[in-house]
C-alpha cells in the first residue's frame, strides 16, 4: 500500500492506492497546516483501506505542511504531484488551474504529462481561494454557498482591486450603495477568473483544461473561468484529493522505481 | 609591503573596510565626498581623486546585515511610497536618520548620476542633489529600443562625458588631467577584465565558483574598478578559481554540485542566507547571472567613444532581443540546468522585461525556469516557503530532464 499526502494551507487530504493501482482510502478535511488535520485523514484512509502502518510501504508528502512533515520517506512538490495526480483520470490534459487556498497554480503539461512549465500567483493573495473565503466572510456567507448565489446574478459587477485587501473594502463599499449580493458574489468569480487568466496566458495554456483544488468545487466559478478562457473546463473526481492522489501514484512508482 | 598572503576573501573584506573607512575619513578631513550610481563613468572620479561612495552598494549591505527595515520605514514614514525601489527608500530614510548600527557613510557634497541602469535612479539622485542642496552631476541614458546601440546614443554619451569634465573642474576648482585619465581608463579595463575572467571559470563544470560568493565581490567591483586594490583583488581572485578549477574543486567542501542554474536579477540581500540554503541543499550552485557582463565595461586606453559606447550599452538599456540573446548564451556557455529569475519588487526595469524574456528563452532553449517574488532589500516582499515550492518545483524538472538524457 502507498500513502500520499497533501497538506495544504487551508485543507489536509490523503489518499491509499493498493498493489494495483486502485484507491482504497481518500480523504479530505478542510483544515490545513498547523492543525492536527493531517493525523486525522491518515487515520481515516487507513481505516477505510483496513490496514496498519506496517502495511505502508511508502508515502510521499506534498503541498505547504511538507516541509514540516516528518514520516514521510520523500516530499514533492504540488506543481509534479497534480501534474501525476491528473494523469490517473485523463491522458490528455494540456493545462491543469489549481486555485489553492494560499497558492494558484497554472501547470502546462506536454504529451506525455509531464510538466513543461508553470506559474504561480504572486506572494499576494490575490487570485487564491482566501480571496473567495474574504469575499464569503464580507458577504456575510458560507464559502459553499458563493457558487448558488453567484448563479443568480442579474448583472456584472467589477471589482477592480487586484489586492484582497483592497478589494474587501470595494465590496463593502459595493454592498452599502445598494449591490446585491448575489451580483457582488459573480463579480469576486470574475475577479479571480481574471487574474488565473493572466497566469494561463503566461503559460500559454492549450486544452483540454482541468481545474483541481478546492475552489473546483465551485461550480460558477469553474463555468466563470472558462468563460474567460474561451475553452471547457474540465472537474475531474475527487478534485480536492488530486495533489494527494498524485502522492500515493509517484510513491508507488518511487518504491517499485517505476517509470512515469 | 606585504606581510602574509591574503586569501582574496581576506583581502576582500579589508577592502570593504578600507573603502567605507576611507571615505568617513576623508569627509572628517574636509575633503568633498560624491555619492554615484553604480555603473556610472567612475573614471572620471577616479581621475579627479574624488572620493566616491555608491549608495546602491550601501544599501544592500544594510540589507544584507538586516537593518533595512529601519531606513524603509523611516523613508516611508517621510511619504516615501512603498512602490519606489528599495536601495532608494533605505538611502533617503539614511539620509534622514544619518546613522546606522552597522555601516556608516558620509554624507556627500556632489551627486553623480548615470541612467544607464533605470530611469529611478534620475528622480532618486535629483531628490538627494535638492534636499542636501549640493551639485549634481546627470548623465542621461535614454534606453536603447533597438538591438545595436544607435550612434546618436553614444555621441549623446560622449558630449555627456565632456560636459561632466568641466562640471568637475568647476567643482574640485583643479584641472583635469588626461594623462592620468588615460591610465585610469586602462586600469578599469584590466579590472574589468579580471572580474570577467574571474567569473568565467563558472563555465567549468562542477564550478569553482560559488555564484553567491560574486555576489559578495560584486560590492567591489562597483566601487574599486579604477584603483590599484580593485585590480589586485580580482586578479588574485582569479587566480583561485583557475587553480581550484585545474584541481577539479567544486564551490562547496561539503557538498558536490550537481545543478547548474542562473540566477535573474539582484541577490535577496536580506534573505541571502536562506536563498542560497535553500539551494545548496538541493546541490543546486548558481553558476552566473547577468551581472558578469554588467561590469564588463571594455574599450581601448584613451577611446572616448570607446567608453561613452560602453557606458551606453549597458545590459539594463537593452531591448528584449538582445536581452534574450544574452540569456541563451549564458545557458550554452556555462551549460546550465535551470534559471531562478527573482522578480524584484523593487527594480520595475528587470521586472518588466522578465516574463517575456522567460518566454521567449524557453521557447528558444525548453531550459527550465522559475519566478519567485522578492525584493533586494525590502524583507517584507519575500516568503521563504514559498521559495522553497518554486526552487523544488525546479529542481523536479532538472531531475526529469537529467533523467531523460540519462536514458537517451
Ligand atoms: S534596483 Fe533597479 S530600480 Fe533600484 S536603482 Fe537599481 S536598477 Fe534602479
Amino acid at each position: 500500500m502507498y500513502l500520499g499526502i497533501d497538506i495544504g494551507s487551508s485543507s489536509s487530504k490523503a489518499v491509499i492506492l493498493n498493489e494495483d493501482n486502485e484507491i482504497v482510502g481518500i480523504s479530505v478535511k478542510n483544515l490545513g497546516t498547523g492543525t492536527k488535520a493531517y493525523k486525522e485523514v491518515i487515520t481515516d484512509v487507513m481505516q477505510q483501506a483496513n490496514i496498519e502502518d506496517k502495511d505502508i510501504k511508502y508515502t510521499v508528502v506534498t503541498g505547504y505542511g511538507r516541509i514540516t512533515f516528518e514520516d514521510a520517506d520523500k516530499q514533492i512538490t504540488e506543481i509534479t504531484c497534480h501534474a501525476t495526480g491528473v494523469g490517473y483520470y485523463l491522458d490528455d490534459v494540456r493545462t491543469i488551474v489549481d486555485i489553492g487556498g494560499q497558492d494558484s497554480k497554472v501547470i502546462k503539461l506536454n504529451e506525455k504529462g509531464q510538466v513543461e512549465n508553470f506559474v504561480m500567483n504572486e506572494k499576494c493573495a490575490a487570485g487564491t481561494g482566501r480571496f473567495l473565503e474574504v469575499m464569503a466572510r464580507v458577504l456575510g456567507c458560507g464559502l459553499d454557498e458563493l457558487s448558488n448565489l453567484a448563479t443568480k446574478a442579474t448583472k456584472q459587477v467589477a471589482i477592480s482591486s487586484v489586492c484582497t485587501v483592497f478589494a474587501e473594502s470595494e465590496v463593502i463599499s459595493r454592498l452599502s450603495a445598494g449591490e446585491s449580493i448575489e451580483n457582488v458574489a459573480r463579480g469576486s468569480h470574475i475577479a479571480i477568473a481574471k487574474r488565473i487568466m493572466g497566469m494561463c496566458n503566461r503559460v500559454g495554456y492549450t486544452p483540454k483544461v482541468v481545474m483541481t483544488g478546492g475552489v473546483a468545487l465551485n461550480a460558477d466559478m469553474v463555468q466563470v473561468l472558462s468563460t474567460e478562457l474561451g475553452c471547457e473546463i474540465e472537474v475531474l473526481p475527487n478534485c480536492q484529493a488530486i495533489g494527494a492522489l498524485g502522492a500515493a501514484i509517484l510513491a508507488r512508482r518511487t518504491y517499485n522505481k517505476l517509470e512515469a | 609591503m606585504e606581510q602574509k598572503i591574503l586569501t582574496s576573501k581576506e583581502l576582500l573584506n579589508d577592502l570593504v573596510d578600507k573603502h567605507y573607512e576611507g571615505a568617513l575619513r576623508a569627509k572628517a578631513e574636509g575633503k568633498p565626498v560624491v555619492w554615484a550610481t553604480s555603473i556610472c563613468p567612475q573614471e572620471l572620479l577616479e581621475t579627479m581623486d574624488l572620493v566616491t561612495v555608491y549608495p546602491e552598494n550601501h544599501a544592500a549591505a544594510i540589507g544584507a546585515k538586516k537593518e533595512a527595515l529601519k531606513f524603509i520605514e523611516h523613508a516611508e514614514g517621510m511619504g516615501y511610497s512603498s512602490d519606489i525601489c528599495s536601495y532608494a527608500r533605505v538611502n533617503m530614510g539614511y539620509v534622514d536618520l544619518k546613522h546606522s548600527d552597522e555601516l556608516n557613510i558620509p554624507m556627500p557634497d556632489l551627486i553623480f548620476c548615470c541612467s544607464n541602469i533605470c530611469n529611478t535612479v534620475i528622480k532618486w539622485y535629483e531628490n538627494l542633489a535638492k534636499e542636501l542642496n549640493i551639485p549634481l552631476i546627470m548623465f542621461d541614458m535614454p534606453f536603447n529600443h533597438t538591438y545595436e546601440v544607435p550612434e546618436h546614443s553614444v555621441k549623446y554619451m560622449r558630449g555627456q562625458i565632456e560636459y561632466a569634465i568641466e562640471q568637475l573642474e568647476i567643482f574640485t576648482n583643479k584641472k583635469f588631467d588626461y594623462d592620468k585619465f588615460g591610465e585610469v581608463m586602462e586600469r578599469s579595463n584590466r579590472t574589468c577584465e579580471w572580474w570577467k575572467k574571474a567569473t568565467d571559470w563558472a563555465k567549468v563544470i562542477p564550478s569553482p565558483l560559488n555564484g553567491f560568493d560574486m555576489f559578495n565581490y560584486m560590492a567591489m567591483i562597483v566601487c574599486m574598478r579604477g584603483n590599484a586594490d580593485g585590480e589586485r583583488l580580482f586578479k588574485l581572485w582569479h587566480d583561485e578559481l583557475e587553480q581550484k578549477a585545474k584541481l577539479g574543486k567544486g564551490p562547496w567542501n561539503s557538498a558536490d554540485e550537481e545543478y547548474r542554474v542562473m540566477w535573474d536579477g539582484i541577490a535577496c540581500w536580506p534573505h541571502l542566507s536562506t536563498t542560497f540554503k535553500t539551494l545548496k541543499k538541493y546541490g543546486i550552485n548558481m553558476v552566473t547571472s547577468t551581472y558578469p557582463e554588467s561590469w564588463n565595461v571594455r574599450y581601448e586606453k584613451n577611446d572616448l567613444d570607446g567608453m561613452a559606447r560602453a557606458y551606453a550599452s549597458n545590459y539594463a538599456n537593452r531591448n528584449l532581443d538582445y536581452d534574450t540573446e544574452n540569456v541563451v548564451k549564458l545557458i550554452q556557455d556555462f551549460k546550465l540546468d535551470g534559471i531562478v529569475y527573482h522578480s524584484n519588487r523593487s527594480c520595475k526595469l528587470m521586472d518588466f522585461r522578465q516574463y517575456e524574456v522567460q518566454r521567449r528563452v524557453t521557447e528558444i532553449t525548453s531550459c527550465p525556469s522559475v519566478v519567485f517574488d522578492g525584493d533586494q532589500t525590502d524583507p517584507r516582499s519575500f516568503s521563504a516557503a514559498q521559495y522553497e515550492t518554486r526552487i523544488q518545483a525546479l529542481l523536479e524538472m532538472m531531475e526529469k530532464n537529467k533523467e531523460a538524457k540519462r536514458r537517451g
